[in-house]
Parts: C-alpha cells; sequence; structure tokens
C-alpha cells in the first residue's frame, strides 16, 4: 500500500518539475530584467540618490508578504473545512515564503530608514504592524513543528493562520491610534508616495510583478520539496518494517 | 441556553474545587504578581511623581505575564490526568467545554487582579477606585481569557509548552495590551468614560470577535 503510494508521488514528482521547471525559468529573465531596469534604468532620485533604488525591492517585498498571509489565511480557512492536505501545504509553503518576505522587508525598510528618516527604526503603524506580522507567522511555523504530530500541527497552525489575520488590522488600528497621540522625534515623509515620475512608477509595477512570480515559484519549489519529504518519509517507514 | 448554562457552570464548578483544595494556581501568580511590581520599581527608576506615567504599564505588564502563569496551568490538570478526554465524550458541546474554560481562567485572573490592584496602588501611588480602570481591567482580561485558553489548548499539547503559549499570545493581544494601557492612563488620570477616547471599544471588539471565532475553532483543536 504504502509503496504504490510512494510509486504513485515519485510519477508525479516526474511531472511537477515541468512546470516548476517553466516558472522557474520565466521568474529569473523577469529578474534579470528587473535588476537591469532598477539600476541602470531608473532615474536617480533628485534627493535621496542611489539609495532610492532599494525601494523598487521594499515595496513589492511588502505587499507580497501582506498577500502571502492573505493565502495562509484562505489555506487555514480550506484546510480546517475540508481537510484536504493540499491546502495545508498551500498554506505552509506560503507562510514560509511569507515569513522570508517579511524578514526581507523589514530588512530593505531598515537600510532605507536610516538615509531617509535619520533613524533605523521608528514605531510607525506599518513597521510596527509588519513586525507582529513577522512574529504572528513565526508562531505559527513554530507550533507546527512543536506539535505532537503533523496532522496536529497542521491544524494548530491553521489556527494561527486565521486568529493571526484576523488579528492584524486590530493591531494596525491600535498602533495607529497610539502614534497619533505618541508623535515620535522622526517624521516619516513617504518621499515615494507624493513625487513618484512615470518612468519609477513604471518600474516599481514591472518589478511587482517580477516578485509576484518570484513568491508563485518559491510556493511551487516548497510544495514539492513537501512532496519529497512526505515521499522520503513513506520509503522510510515501509524500510524500517522490513527490518523487522 | 440551559444545555450551554448548565455545563459551563459545572465545568468552573469543577475548577474552582480543584483549585480550592490545591491553592497551586492563584497563590503563585499572585507571588509573581508582587515581583513584577519589586522589579520594576527598580528596572524603570520610579521615582516619585513618575508613578502616574508608568503605574498603567507596570499594571499591564504584570497582568499580562500573570495572565501567561494562569493559562499554562488552564489545560495542565485536564491534560495529565486524561480528564480533557473524559470531558470530550461527555454529551457537551464543545461551545460550553470552552466557554467554560475560558470563565474559569477569567474568574481567576480576576481575582489575582483584584487583590494585587490595592497593593499596586499603595506601591506606585495612583488612585484604584476608578471605575473606568476597573472596568478597563475587566475588558482586557476577558480578551486574555478567551484568547488564552485557545492558544493554551493548544500550547500544552506541543513540545516545550510554556515557551509556546506566550510565543502564540502575545503577538495576538498587543491591541489589548495597547488600548488598555492608554485606557488605563487615563482613567488614573482621573478621565471621564468619554475621556477615555477609542480605546475601550478596541477592547470591545477585540473581545467580540475572538468570542465569536475562538469557540468555533476550538472544537477543531481538541478533537481527535
Amino acid at each position: 500500500m504504502a509503496s504504490t503510494q510512494s510509486l504513485e508521488d515519485t510519477k508525479s514528482m516526474g511531472r511537477l518539475p515541468s512546470a516548476k521547471t517553466s516558472l522557474a525559468a520565466i521568474t529569473g529573465v523577469m529578474m534579470l530584467v528587473d535588476l537591469y531596469l532598477i539600476f541602470m534604468v531608473a532615474p536617480t532620485d533628485a534627493v535621496l540618490g542611489h539609495v532610492q533604488r532599494v525601494f523598487y525591492f521594499h515595496v513589492p517585498i511588502a505587499i507580497m508578504s501582506f498577500l502571502a498571509f492573505f493565502v495562509v489565511f484562505l489555506g487555514s480557512l480550506m484546510y480546517l473545512i475540508k481537510r484536504t492536505p493540499k491546502w495545508d501545504a498551500i498554506a505552509h509553503a506560503s507562510a514560509e515564503v511569507g515569513v522570508v518576505f517579511v524578514t526581507l522587508a523589514l530588512i530593505t525598510g531598515i537600510i532605507w530608514a536610516r538615509p531617509v528618516w535619520n533613524t533605523w527604526w521608528t514605531w510607525e503603524p506599518r513597521l510596527t504592524t509588519t513586525l507582529i506580522l513577522w512574529l504572528i507567522y513565526v508562531a505559527y511555523l513554530m507550533v507546527r513543528s512543536y506539535a505532537p504530530t503533523e496532522s496536529k500541527g497542521a491544524i494548530y497552525a491553521a489556527v494561527m493562520g486565521i486568529i493571526g489575520f484576523v488579528d492584524v488590522p486590530i493591531v494596525y488600528y491600535s498602533v495607529v491610534w497610539w502614534r497619533s497621540i505618541h508623535p515620535s522625534p522622526v517624521v516619516g515623509p513617504f518621499a515615494q508616495s507624493d513625487a513618484l515620475d512615470g518612468t519609477m512608477a513604471l518600474i516599481l509595477l514591472y518589478s511587482f510583478i517580477t516578485f509576484v512570480f518570484f513568491f508563485a515559484y518559491m510556493v511551487a519549489e516548497r510544495m514539492a520539496l513537501r512532496n519529497t519529504e512526505e515521499a522520503l518519509g513513506r520509503i522510510r517507514f515501509v524500510l524500517r518494517r522490513g527490518e523487522r | 441556553m440551559n444545555g450551554l448554562v448548565g455545563p459551563i457552570l459545572v465545568m468552573v464548578w469543577k475548577d474552582i474545587l480543584l483549585e480550592l483544595r490545591s491553592r497551586d494556581l492563584v497563590v503563585s501568580v499572585l507571588v509573581f504578581g508582587l515581583l513584577v511590581v519589586v522589579v520594576f520599581n527598580f528596572a524603570l527608576n520610579n521615582a516619585p511623581g513618575r508613578a502616574e506615567e508608568l503605574a498603567p504599564g507596570i499594571l499591564w505588564t504584570a497582568f499580562a505575564f500573570a495572565a501567561i502563569l494562569a493559562m499554562n496551568r488552564a489545560f495542565v490538570r485536564d491534560q495529565e490526568q486524561g480528564g480533557l478526554e473524559g470531558l470530550l465524550i461527555s454529551p457537551v458541546s464543545r461551545d460550553a467545554i470552552f466557554l467554560g474554560k475560558a470563565l474559569t481562567s477569567l474568574i481567576f485572573m480576576l481575582l489575582v487582579e483584584a487583590a494585587l490592584l490595592p497593593v499596586y496602588a499603595v506601591m506606585l501611588d495612583f488612585s484604584a477606585l476608578s471605575f473606568n480602570l476597573i472596568l478597563t481591567i475587566f475588558l482586557g482580561t476577558l480578551g486574555f481569557a478567551v484568547v488564552g485558553t485557545l492558544f493554551s489548548a493548544m500550547a500544552v499539547q506541543t513540545r516545550s509548552r510554556e515557551i509556546m503559549l506566550p510565543v502564540l499570545f502575545f503577538p495576538v493581544v498587543l491591541p489589548v495590551i495597547i488600548a488598555a494601557v492608554e485606557a488605563s492612563t487615563r482613567a488614573v488620570g482621573g478621565e471621564t468614560f468619554v475621556g477615555l477616547g477609542r480605546w475601550l471599544p478596541l477592547i470591545g471588539v477585540f473581545d467580540a470577535l475572538f468570542l465569536v471565532i475562538c469557540p468555533w475553532i476550538f472544537a477543531f483543536v481538541v478533537e481527535e
């Protein structure tokens, strides 16, 4: 039984790469073009200089990380209702990639904040919410791996995926209101929002699409990895039973 | 209605009886609460005159950590002696089990807070006799109890459960902590109910939202 399953799995694994590899190829080409556009084509910001280019990475990554956690929420909800492992696999992969994206968004944000706001960090609503988001989804991954069994881990993670997502808007508003009464010495002019020249806006849009592909590729890769892990687990199980 | 309220009361009474016989939870959390105020007094250099500005922060840090201590224990007794399985087999809805557990935790925490509040008022020099402050404490603790009960049911099953609960709990209840500190600062400063602004409604929305979501999700957490 188990061996036929793993055989079927190997077959499906043989099919998977073609779609995934083409996604990888598209992402790779788009990413190279994106780098060219960002460093060669995009005009240098008159006020901020070259450091402003980090913005073409920072904004798409930050938006993608929020989208990633929307996917986690949907996957978690569907998993609790339908109980098909596919939904859990989507939520799990999206959460892992999402945590990487949030980490990158925080790091690129810090790199940008230093020259623009003259500080590494400020308890601004968007920054604070992003940090809390990071903490929530790290907890998501932790509770999954600390659970007694894999199926329990999937359920616990789904619980955090739903609660965390519902909580994020409340976190955001509480920090916005908190900020309005605790003005920090740093004034944060969002240089990009008022004065964004046409080329800059187009490159930003292209960069965003690139990161959507990048995200989809990473999620597909992570899901394939999980398939392999499960197949390996079954093979190990069969082998161990054979030894006895 | 009787099908929900009856079992809830029985569950609460069961946990209160257990607590009356052992007294380990309330006493240990109380002592912990006293230690927190001593530590913060030195950590934040609580000079005279600064108390009113620091007290709400100290109060809620103590309450939040005390909540973690209490919630960590909420399911341990049931888990260790197989009581939870018995509860799940019994013809009681999952909602009743969740609400019973949450109500027990709420009662324990409110008891501890009621004992700590006068002590804090004396040590930190602020007036605790404020309806707004007490309302804030009640609403904030309700939020802790609801979310904490759900996470506690999960954390008790995981490895290193003492760490898992705060990791799950703190990021999610952060809005409650922010709003409770802000509302308490105003209440201690003598503001009227209207003067508390949006902070109490914010906690109210949080409580209502999770009172709806958590019982539903709890059924998935405890299923076999």
